[in-house]
């Protein structure tokens, strides 16, 4: 292929690239002045969709855990013997062959790792969408897809972010928690949810929402970006991922309300 | 009909451009839109004003030449339908209608509604293609495709290279038009042996022109006029993914 400079045309510089077929000769511009022909590409990892399938895989090792996560949850409603006995277990899981916390601590840093790397990939993409369009339309632009969680994804993550912090902060560590580092699992849960502590609550109530809406678009959104979604799958695939994600929401809701409303005390 | 136009008016590439209000009269319903643009310009023209610079070629909703972005959404918000084929029928009387030009980095504005679509050209150069020596053209049964390749491979190949989808993406994403063209080739015996190198080669080149990445919105495929559905991304993907 050859190229040469037809010179300044209407201020852009027009390129002709004449394929060596002999029939083709097409006026080809560069990309934007100054910006070279060949950047590197950007290799797997790096690229959009490598990026994009990073999120993906480390989303569905989230939604893996969340949904041991609130099966563990909801033994809450049997009690508080059986509720500090498994919060126990979790501890000593895999005893005697391992030590106390192996698989607890093999399972917090796979959640740190996926959460960072998905916050990365979240990040850098939406960088370069705003990059991909330095001038906004004037015009209000219509959504014509139908799609209110897609639009929540990037804000909805920041919010479940903040969750995630005050939730380890008072749950885990048990720092912003009235019962205290030292206090039994069951305790905090009762004193941390208490009527008294209403805005707790309401906090968790939203930021469940928008983890709900967040997966009701990211777990057919994975399918997608993995290139597992096919033709007249999208129907079932949308339908499972709006389900999972109700199920899990209410799941996770019903344990602050009972005892914010007393059934569990 | 009579309208108000907001229209992007921009000298060239360097100028910083404007929205510039027009009033139309005596539009018909039967026009189409570039039509009801052509009666403006005219009358532009017979002022001594510049007028409105859009790209057109067919006029009939194969070349995709005529982007531009009406009341916000891509080609308009008729369904399926480029600029060309669309008509005043679908707007009020009276109505203020906005019209812009694509708006992503990498489609600079040559010109008022005119973008430079080269960056499609590059992906295509990127391996948009079968290598083969052409010859005379083969017998149409030598080489057996399975029917329903045949078809989504066809549908596929309708993409005319707008650049709606880049246009109405929030994230300025090129992935259903590059989608479309691997999907084309890579359904079809002849596309197999370049396969990966193509996913590999196309895909890169989007982030190379400065594309965003797909976040599976689905605002491409309801704008674009060709219906290019959105599992020929998850197919690029795919592709991609398993290219080495
Ligand atoms: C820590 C804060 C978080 C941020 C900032 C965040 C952000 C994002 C963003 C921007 C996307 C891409 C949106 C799109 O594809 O349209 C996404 C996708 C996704 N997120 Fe999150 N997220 C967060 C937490 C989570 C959590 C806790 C989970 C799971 C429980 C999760 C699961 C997913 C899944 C499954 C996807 C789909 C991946 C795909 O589209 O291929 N995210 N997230
Ligand atoms: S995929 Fe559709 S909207 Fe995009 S360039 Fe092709 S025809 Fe136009
Ligand atoms: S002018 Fe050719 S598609 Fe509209």
């Amino acid at each position: 292929m050859t190229w040469t400079d037809d010179g300044p045309l209407r201020s852009v510089r027009y390129v002709t690239a004449t394929i060596n077929r002999g029939s083709a000769t097409a006026p080809v511009s560069p990309p934007t002045p100054g910006k070279p022909v060949h950047t590197a590409p950007p290799g797997k990892l790096g690229s959009s969709n490598g990026k994009k399938a990073v999120m993906a895989v480390t989303g569905a090792i989230m939604v893996l855990y969340l949904v041991a996560h609130v099966v563990g949850n909801l033994k809450i409603f049997y009690g508080a013997d059986t509720f500090n006995e498994y919060a126990h277990w979790l501890r000593t899981v895999g005893e005697p062959a391992v030590p106390p916390r192996t698989v607890l601590t093999i399972v917090e840093i796979v959640l740190s790792v996926s959460v960072l790397l998905h916050m990365w990939s979240a990040i850098s993409l939406a960088r370069r969408a705003r990059r991909a369009r330095p001038v906004k339309y004037a015009a209000r632009r219509k959504s014509q897809a139908s799609g209110y969680a897609v639009r929540t994804m990037r804000y909805g993550g920041v919010i479940i972010l903040l969750f995630l912090i005050w939730h380890l902060l008072d749950l885990t560590f048990g720092a912003v928690n009235p019962a205290g580092a030292e206090g039994l699992p069951y305790d905090r849960i009762v004193q941390g949810f208490a009527a008294g502590r209403w805005p707790v609550t309401v906090f968790y109530v939203v930021a469940l929402v928008m983890l709900g809406l967040h997966l009701r678009h990211g777990m057919w959104s994975a399918f997608q970006t993995l290139g597992l979604a096919h033709g007249r799958g999208y129907r079932p695939l949308k339908v499972t991922a709006a389900a999972v994600a109700v199920v899990l929401v209410l799941g996770f809701l019903s344990v602050p309300l009972a005892v914010t409303f007393g059934v569990v005390k | 009909m009579k309208l108000t136009l907001e229209v992007w008016r921009q000298n060239g590439p360097a100028d910083r451009g404007r929205m510039v209000t027009y009033q139309v009269e005596d539009v018909s319903p039967d026009m189409s839109f570039l039509e009801m643009l052509d009666v403006l310009n005219e009358r532009l023209i017979l002022n001594g004003e510049e007028p409105i610079a859009f790209d057109h070629d067919c006029r009939e909703g194969i070349c995709g030449m005529c982007g531009m972005v009406i009341n916000g959404v891509a080609h308009g918000e008729q369904r399926a339908t480029t600029t060309c084929q669309l008509h005043m029928r679908h707007f009020e009387d009276g109505e203020t209608v906005t019209i812009e030009p694509w708006r992503a980095a990498p489609f600079p504005v040559v010109k008022d509604l005119v973008v430079d679509r080269s960056a499609f050209d590059r992906i295509i150069q990127a391996g948009g293609f079968i290598s083969v020596p052409a010859g005379s053209a083969p017998d149409a049964h030598a080489v057996p495709v399975r029917k329903d390749d045949a078809d989504a491979a066809f549908d596929a190949a309708t993409c005319i290279g707008c650049g709606a989808c880049v246009a109405a993406c929030p994230n300025g994403s090129a992935s259903l038009f590059t989608a479309a063209k691997i999907t084309h080739l890579g359904l079809l015996p002849q596309g197999q042996p370049e396969r990966d190198a193509r996913a590999k080669a196309m895909v890169e080149q989007m982030d190379v022109e400065g594309f965003g990445g797909c976040t599976n919105t689905g605002e491409c495929t309801a704008v674009c006029p060709k219906g290019i559905p959105l599992d020929t991304i998850a197919r690029m993907n795919r592709d991609y993914l398993k290219a080495r």
